[in-house]
């Protein structure tokens, strides 16, 4: 179908007569995604530093295998060959990870910031092809779901990682206390579930598949507190994926000596 | 009174240019005004569509400095004034004359979607029970003015004319509040898949960005719209589930 005739139909990338700077967002979104999986990366092949007393970091748990007291089945076992490059985040990374990557908010983003599919709205794309999230290699995309399943489970973990941040061994014995690394992993753990709590599929799958939901009043609640995180799902996604960053580097500086934990009791 | 330039979109359908009008602009104006102004003292012949001047019949929606807006609920004051505003018809759509275009393609896509078929009557008298928690969401659809701002953004249209193959988030929000009115006995989900094209939506927001009515298009029609295709053709436990439950 013919649209109107107007000046950059089917235009070349980035024409508009948008006025306002239109790629301000997207370069943002650009520049925080890109160094997020640079830093994530670079931490999860570094195998090392990832502890500090009770802590552990969020990149790294659950430690399936590994050197640090953390690890649930000791260290690497002798059938992942050597010249595998190993580390104990690399195991369990890709979950959070393809969590993240296939979320509808993080695609609607990353789709504009790092596909330009479209660079921003009404703004001239570089491509004519266009297959979108309906055929293959998006289609894949619809794994979603499962991908929160593991998700929630890996909240549950990082929840006990905090409960284990309490408890600090010194000569005398195993006491309980908080430092600030404690509140770090605990703010940290708020923050994702805030954010993986309010995922599109759980609003599916807690009630909003139903039509009549008033006829069932649990999964009704269930539904309007996921609906309640849901609506800031965009702030959620960003606050998280940068306290997750922020507890790894706060565990790493503290493992490598540079930064000392503050033991508040 | 303060003089402002108002770049207009010309054209009789084919072709056309960019012209420059001068004219005076007031407190409190908005730009179907500006326009209106220019038709009755500079350009007799310039085109344009409008009805309500209220934001509620949907028939003034045009591009104004690039973006898919009502000219009447778009205010000058929000304007930059110091540098000319221009004004275009809706990209999506065949352009008639300057700034009107036909948007007749929607009211064919509407006439593929399966009509209400509600249940059985509830009552004997002929009439049924619904709680307001259950039309609480369909309800939000309802605002739909049908403007096609929405249509007009959509770069699955706009950008790569698929229109036999998409039908545009308006029409997402209006299969939506059918699919979720707790009424309805009709199912939608294979059209959507297979004619209607959800899967094109790569959920840039841009149709709810633009909404005059602030439907939540993306987040609350389209995104549950494609929730339930997972569930019917994508999710396996989902279809073994209904393959042993018959549900
Ligand atoms: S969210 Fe989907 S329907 Fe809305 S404008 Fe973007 S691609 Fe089109
Ligand atoms: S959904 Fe919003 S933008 Fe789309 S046609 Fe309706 S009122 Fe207009
Ligand atoms: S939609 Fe964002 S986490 Fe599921
Ligand atoms: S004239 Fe009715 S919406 Fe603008």
């Amino acid at each position: 179908m013919a649209g109107a005739e107007v000046t950059w139909k089917n235009g070349k990338f980035g024409t508009t007569q948008r006025r306002d700077r239109w790629w301000v967002e997207s370069a943002l979104v650009f520049c925080g995604f890109t160094a997020f999986i640079i830093y994530a990366t670079w931490a999860a092949f570094q195998g090392k530093f990832y502890t500090h007393g009770p802590y552990l970091s969020p990149f790294y748990s659950p430690e399936i295998f590994g050197d640090s007291p953390h690890a649930i089945f000791g260290p690497k076992p002798g059938w992942i060959p050597d010249w595998i490059p190993f580390s104990p985040a690399l195991l369990i990374l890709w979950a959070p990870g393809l969590f993240r990557f296939t979320c509808y908010y993080y695609r609607g983003a990353y789709y504009k910031s790092h596909w330009s599919d479209p660079p921003a709205c009404a703004v001239g794309e570089p491509r004519n092809k266009y297959l979108g999230e309906n055929s293959f290699p998006l289609i894949m995309q619809n794994v979603h779901r499962y991908l929160m399943y593991i998700a929630i489970a890996f909240l549950f973990l990082l929840a006990w990682d905090v409960w284990k941040a309490m408890w600090f061994t010194d000569a005398t014995g195993t006491h309980f206390g908080i430092g600030l690394g404690t509140i770090i992993l605990a703010v940290n753990v708020c923050l994702l579930s805030s954010y993986a709590l309010g995922c599109h599929s759980l609003r599916h799958i807690v009630g909003g598949y139903l039509d009549s939901i008033s006829e069932h009043p649990v999964r009704h609640k269930a539904y309007e507190c996921v609906s309640c995180l849901n609506a800031s799902h965009k702030k959620w996604a960003w606050c998280s994926l940068f306290s997750v960053a922020f507890t790894d580097i706060y565990v790493r500086l503290c493992s490598m000596g540079i930064w000392s934990d503050w033991r508040i009791f | 009174m303060a003089q402002a330039t108002f770049r207009i979109w010309r054209s009789n359908g084919t072709g056309g240019a960019f012209q420059d009008f001068k004219t005076e602009v007031s407190e409190g104006m908005v730009v179907l005004d500006a326009v209106h102004k220019i038709q009755a003292e500079q350009a007799g012949d310039l085109a344009v569509r409008w009805n309500c001047k209220a934001g509620k019949c949907g028939s003034c929606s045009a591009e104004i400095n690039g973006m898919p807006r009502l000219m009447c609920m778009t205010r000058l004051n929000e304007l930059p004034m110091d540098e000319p505003v221009t004004v275009e018809p809706m990209h999506a759509f065949p352009g008639i004359k300057d700034l009107v275009t036909d948007v007749s393609w929607n009211y064919e896509v509407k006439k593929k979607i399966k009509k209400f078929k509600p249940r059985k009557p509830d009552a004997a008298d002929g009439t049924w029970r619904m709680q307001q928690a259950d039309v609480d969401r369909v309800q939000e659809f309802r605002k739909c003015i049908e403007c096609f701002l929405c249509q007009d953004v959509c770069h699955v249209l706009r950008e790569h004319d698929k229109h036999d193959e998409f039908i545009g988030p308006r029409y997402l929000v209006y299969t939506a509040a059918l699919e979720m009115h707790p009424l309805d006995t009709e199912d939608r989900l294979k059209d959507l898949k297979f004619d209607h094209g959800i899967g094109y939506c790569n959920i840039t927001t841009c149709c709810r960005q633009v909404c005059p009515e602030n439907i939540t298009i993306t987040e609350n029609a389209i995104i549950p719209l494609k929730e339930r295709v997972v569930d019917q053709y994508y999710d396996p436990l989902s279809m073994l589930f209904r393959m042993f439950t018959g549900k």
